[in-house]
């Protein structure tokens, strides 16, 4: 793809979804950008030849009026619980479904396309689109910013929202490319929870190119979980960013089981004094996988406590970088950062790398890693086995139960069942 | 036809990291029968138990082990327990993430035929009466595998296997090693209620104590990587009351461990 090509096109994909001339401007700025700036720059992952730009324009998209007419993997891949609320779809490019509780309506919430949102509530939109994540970190980044298409969720001053929000986004095509950009904004002393699923379902090459931003004002509470389950010809990046506020109080569910190039990062900001993260992040990777998964906090507040749990599998010839990145800075004092990597390599063939660090700029404060590489314990297997469990079997429970570790501590119990279920089926392909 | 297990170890030798750890052990053990194997630290005995299970730090050099006529030393590891061998360990692997429930029903199903899994309640049942009987708390199920267990818990943890696997021989290593003297009580309680016909047990041991509470039929000394002396129960005794440097004398054995012992 050219730069020219697409200023072309993106002038017209701006103008059909009559964008105020602020996003336009950021489109187009972003895209000179995609010329001058590096790819990222990954711990011991080469991204040359991932493809970031290997696409063609994309179609539009239908949109259908009910559940029932969305296309079966889509329907299949709605969190199982309750699902009357809070439904954003996105084919490809484009919004193609949403549901609302008119009860959350009346509150304030909004859940619906950036592109509805921007018409509706400009200036809400305006003031948090591409500020915890710029256009100008890399190449990729650009490209985001210039076609960047997505959801928005917003919820008022103390507002409560029980039932678990959940975005779609879901690719079909050949070498056709998404830029899902899911923007949260928790306002004061609110609480959410927000889901995202990213996947393919025709198994045909292509690239998707996704960033979540969430902001997390004083004493809000908000949990995010990310679900990446694209196919071994999809090159997948999904970039996280948030900012937590005074007291504010965050959680990542990351689960990351695409089979193809997958570059998974999350990092947050806590800003606020008292504010805290919590990253609970599994992997699963099979096939010929190639992937890196960050996931980097920075404290600059005092009494911030950050903690990361990272679990990985590697099996058959998947490789996988984990690196968990903790920072304080000068000033934030009596923060804690806490944090533990462990890669679990199955097959001889599987490759992984758990790449601990811990950046601290202040005396007083607390922190610890813990960081380990390995494959399965012959002796864990013998027991499981000396009970009568075949070495299939057991080499299956003590997977599990390498990520069961994480899982478990999932706040919601559909969501750990949700997980668990995705891991089985991942497992025993 | 009678369902009696069959379990015949005949000159069997193993070694680890080239040192020759089992010299040639002999031993017969019927259903019905429990057997004490006595001995001081590092003459074998847990080799003996390890070789027997499969563990894959042995190799076998000679001999043959045949459990109710088939070759127990051609069989994996998972094999040989769903032929009924059952080894109680004296340091059992912790597993993080799996709990004892989960693995309890996986190890039952796995001796069952495929469509034939114990149901969720009869097991939950099963598992509540056993656990009662062996005063662990009911806490315990949903557990990870021995992670975070004190030397005590594990113990019983080994026990109520036994007792949920149902096994045609059991090995029980040092299963009174740390224990005081209610829960050694509470285990051998477990034991004594599995005992029957169909059923032969091993006891490894280097004290006698454990045999006041599960009386033995047959007792073996355990030196230099072999059984060196075999009797009844009072053979046990005579142990308790004058240690093994008789048994050493009239044997003519200066240095009772084999590899190299511990210093
Ligand atoms: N895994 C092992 N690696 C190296 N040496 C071993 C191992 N297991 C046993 N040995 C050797 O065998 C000897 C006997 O050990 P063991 O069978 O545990 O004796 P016991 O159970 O009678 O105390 C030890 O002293 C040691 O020299
Ligand atoms: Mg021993």
């Amino acid at each position: 793809m050219s730069v020219e090509v697409y200023q072309e096109n993106i002038r017209e994909f701006s103008s059909k979804r009559q964008e105020p001339e602020w996003l336009r401007q950021k489109r187009l700025a972003s895209l000179a950008l995609v010329a001058e700036l590096d790819l990222p720059k990954l711990e011991k992952t080469n991204v040359k030849s991932w493809g970031f730009t290997d696409f063609v324009p994309v179609p539009s998209e239908q949109s259908v009026q009910t559940l029932q007419q969305l296309p079966a993997s889509i329907r299949d891949s709605i969190a199982a619980g309750d699902v009357g609320t809070g439904l954003y779809v996105q084919k490809n490019q484009e919004s193609i479904f949403e549901q609302v509780d008119p009860e959350l309506q009346k509150q304030g919430v909004i859940f619906t396309s950036l592109e509805q949102a921007i018409q509706e509530h400009g200036e809400l939109v305006e003031k948090y689109l591409l500020q915890a994540f710029q256009n100008n970190e890399h190449q990729v980044a650009a490209l985001h910013g210039a076609l960047l298409s997505g959801a928005f969720l917003y919820v008022p001053r103390n507002v409560e929202v029980k039932v678990p929000q959940q975005a779609i986004f879901a690719l079909a095509g050949n070498r056709t490319a998404a830029f899902p950009h899911l923007l949260v904004v928790a306002e004061t002393g609110s609480k959410v929870e927000v889901i995202a699923n990213y996947f393919d379902y025709e198994g045909r090459p292509t690239v998707l190119n996704s960033v979540i931003e969430v902001y997390v004002k004083p004493s809000a509470h908000v949990q995010v979980t990310t679900v990446n389950h694209t196919s071994s010809s999809v090159v997948d990046t999904i970039y996280r960013r948030a900012i937590v506020e005074r007291d504010g109080h965050l959680e990542w569910v990351i689960g990351d089981f695409s089979s193809g190039r997958l570059l998974s990062d999350q990092t947050t900001y806590l800003r606020g004094e008292g504010a805290h993260v919590g990253v609970k992040s599994l992997a699963l990777g099979a096939g010929s996988l190639r992937s890196n998964i960050t996931s980097s906090i920075s404290h600059f507040a005092r009494h911030t406590t950050s903690d990361i749990q990272a679990r990985s599998v590697v099996k058959d010839e998947a490789t996988n970088i984990l690196n968990s990145i903790t920072k304080i800075e000068k000033g934030a004092s009596q923060s804690d950062g806490q944090q533990s990597g462990k890669v679990l390599m199955l097959d001889s063939e599987a490759r992984g790398d758990a790449n601990p660090i811990l950046l601290i700029d202040e005396n007083d404060v607390t922190a610890g890693h813990a960081a380990s590489v390995g494959r399965v314990d012959p002796l864990q297997l013998y027991y499981l086995m000396s009970r009568g469990i075949s070495r299939a079997e057991a080499e299956k429970l003590i997977v599990f139960g390498f990520l069961d570790a994480v899982i478990r501590e999932i706040p919601s119990e559909s969501l750990q069942n949700h997980l668990r279920q995705i891991v089985e089926r991942k497992f025993d392909q | 036809m009678s369902n009696r297990p069959q379990l015949v170890i005949r000159d069997l030798k193993a070694k680890v990291e080239d040192k020759d750890i089992l010299k040639g052990v002999n031993l017969e053990v019927n259903g019905g029968e429990i057997h004490a194997i006595m001995g001081p630290n590092g003459t074998g005995k847990s080799t003996l138990a390890s070789v027997l299970m499969g563990h894959p730090t042995y190799e076998v050099t000679a001999g043959e082990v045949q459990l109710d006529g088939q070759d127990v030393l051609e069989m994996e590891v998972d094999e040989r327990a769903k032929a009924g061998l059952f080894l109680a360990m004296q340091y059992p692997s912790e597993i993080s993430g799996v709990t004892n429930a989960d693995f309890l029903r996986s190890a039952i199903n796995a001796k069952r035929e495929e469509g034939n899994e114990i149901s969720l309640m009869k097991f939950i049942r099963e598992l509540d009466k056993k656990m009662d009987l062996l005063e662990i708390d009911s806490s315990f199920s949903q557990r990870y595998l021995n992670e975070g267990f004190s030397g005590g818990e594990k113990k019983r943890n080994e026990i109520l296997q036994m007792m949920m696997l149902d096994p045609r021989i059991a090995i029980l290593d040092e299963i009174d090693s740390g224990l005081d003297i209610d829960a050694l009580k509470v285990v051998a309680k477990g034991v004594n209620e599995k005992r029957s016909p169909e059923l032969g047990v091993i006891i490894i041991t280097h004290y006698q104590r454990l045999l006041n509470y599960i009386k033995p039929d047959f007792v073996h000394v355990f030196m230099q990587g072999k059984v060196v002396k075999s009797g009844g129960p009072e053979l046990a005794e005579r142990l308790e009351a004058e240690g093994y440097d008789w048994v050493k004398e009239e044997l003519g054995i200066e240095d009772e461990t084999v590899g190299h012992a511990q210093v």
